[in-house]
């Protein structure tokens, strides 16, 4: 590693006093020391997702492993997201409705749930929710079977374990985010409904028509793709930190919890880039 | 025929006669960090040889391995399978070379949501598409009875002791039939019995399969039953090379005081 501080030492003495102290105090040298670590890390990840495209756009293809796992991530995970998009959709129709009150304009109620659910709030949560399971999940089976040497005997079996590993993860985790996340948009919307329509009778057509009033597909299908962009992520960090652990059974838990730290965050910055995107081209 | 096919038949020649070797590993240097490891190792495996690298623990002997079939790269030198240098390869370039080695590692390295019948099955899975799956499960039941385990097909790896681990670990590193064996402490962690019994299946297949192999081991018994050649590393040099007669014979204090406390 090329040591930075050391080089930035090197050209102190041309510096005023205040700034030399400023360069040498141990805080600012630590964040220098953070930083760098990160940009490594960083770019070990896109040489990692390199020899992943590489090795998933060449034969033999892994389509019976790719199957395996749209089922472990995509169906398995479908209960808890669910259950999750249908919490967040009754806490949003109950705390809006509050809101809204004080202004009279409970009528926008059913849009504003709608609204809400479809552009930020049924991607986020979903992310989020398979960030924990499915991040967690693949970080230590990744980490586990790197530190028990299964890695290396597929590697000298002459299979790719890139191909075979961490190919299918992460195209699994592309394709089942939008599906997964229109599960949550659907348990959504009905237990918002439900809790407007325990406030207030109210039809579920009524609220159909109310709430997707002036919505279009341009309102609808650039959030829900969105999440392929969140699977990409989750599926490449997770992989990535499994597939590079080291260190025994403290190993695997770092991995495990590493691969959900790291795809939550990247995946909340990648939101409000994606959000500004998305205004942009789709106004 | 071209060229390529031309050096590729010569060498398959000269091999059989013994006069090529089929592993070839010149001035290996290796280093972790500041650790130097292997400093300039050299060593030569020809068809039906075994040839076993002892040494203390840590001193660089499962490194030696892992470069030879190219789990690691080497800071200098060359490892030629088969003629062909294997340290620059990319990995789908080595994996045709790997297809002809096989390898059995320190725990057995199975994989553990297979069962044993599925774990040897797997090179044949991914490599041997020509043959029907019936043909490929005939195979995997063959070698599995080869090695002594027969009635374990349905297991998985967790409920089967470690020294059934390695036999399955040993079947599954046979499955397509390679030129290569490469063995890393085979019979670590076992009990004397258990550790012979692995030693008398490896001279078995080797009377078989006449294959160019390197067994890693600190077992200096296990060495002398299995091994036509003994090589001693120590602070990343072969201190000495040969059979155990002239190790036994040797004057080198390093060597002297390895066969004393073995």
């Amino acid at each position: 590693m090329i040591d930075h501080r050391s080089s930035a030492v090197a050209s102190m003495d041309s510096l005023h006093p205040g700034e030399r102290i400023l360069l040498e105090s141990p805080a600012v040298n630590s964040c220098i020391g953070l930083i760098v670590k990160f940009l490594e890390w960083f770019g070990d990840l896109g040489i990692f997702f390199w020899r992943v495209v590489c090795a998933a756009v060449t034969p033999p293809f892994e389509f019976r492993e790719l199957f395996r796992q749209l089922d472990e991530i995509g169906s398995m995970s479908l209960p808890l997201v669910a259950l999750a998009g249908a919490a967040i959709g009754v806490v949003l129709a109950l705390q809006t409705r509050h809101s809204l009150s004080r202004f009279g304009a409970e009528s926008l109620l059913p849009a504003a749930i709608v609204f809400s659910i479809i552009h930020e709030i049924g991607p986020i949560i979903t992310g989020l929710v398979v960030s924990g399971r499915v991040g967690a999940g693949i970080g230590a089976e990744l980490a586990s079977m790197k530190v028990t040497e299964q890695v290396d005997a597929i590697e000298a079996s002459a299979v790719n374990p890139y191909r075979l590993l961490a190919a299918p993860r992460i195209l699994a985790c592309i394709l089942m985010l939008p599906l997964l996340t229109l599960a949550a948009d659907l348990c959504g919307l009905v237990m918002g409904w439900v809790a407007q329509a325990l406030a207030e009778p109210l039809s579920l057509h009524q609220f159909v028509r109310s709430g997707f009033k002036g919505t279009g597909f341009n309102d609808f299908l650039p959030p829900t793709f969105k999440t392929m962009v969140f699977g990409l992520i989750i599926g490449l960090v997770s992989c990535f930190q499994g597939m590079r652990t080291q260190g025994g059974a403290a190993g695997v838990g770092r991995a495990a919890t590493s691969s959900v730290v790291l795809s939550s965050l990247m995946l909340i910055i990648a939101d409000v880039v994606l959000v500004k995107i998305i205004i942009i081209f789709f106004p | 025929m071209n060229t390529i096919e031309q050096i590729a038949v010569e060498q398959t020649k000269a091999e059989k006669d013994g006069s090529a070797p089929v592993i070839a590993v010149e001035g290996l240097h290796k280093s972790f960090g500041s650790q130097k490891v292997l400093n300039g190792v050299s060593l030569r495996v020809t068809r039906g040889e075994t040839l076993a690298v002892l040494g203390r623990s840590g001193t660089g002997k499962s490194v030696l391995l892992r470069i030879v079939i190219g789990l690691e790269k080497p800071d200098s030198g060359s490892v030629r399978i088969h003629g062909q240098d294997i340290a620059g390869m990319a990995l789908d370039e080595i994996g045709e070379i790997r297809k002809k080695m096989g390898f059995l590692f320190q725990q057995g390295a199975l994989y553990d949501s297979l069962t044993v019948e599925q774990n040897v099955a797997f090179p044949l899975r991914h490599h041997k598409k020509t043959m029907s799956k019936s043909e490929q499960d005939e195979r995997v039941r063959a070698l599995l009875v080869e090695v002594g385990m027969e009635g374990h097909f349905e297991k998985m790896p967790s409920d089967i002791s470690g020294g059934m681990q390695k036999r399955v670990g040993l079947a599954r590193a046979l499955a397509l039939e390679p030129d290569v064996l490469l063995l890393d402490e085979p019979t670590a962690g076992l009990d004397p019995i258990s550790a012979a019994e692995i030693d008398e299946l490896v001279l078995k297949l080797q009377a078989e399969h006449h294959m160019a192999s390197i067994v890693v081991t600190h077992d200096l018994h296990s060495a002398k039953t299995i091994a036509d050649r003994l090589a001693l590393l120590n602070d990343g040099n072969i201190a000495i090379e040969g059979n155990f007669q002239e190790l036994q014979e040797s004057d080198i204090e390093f060597v002297r005081e390895f066969l004393r406390h073995s």
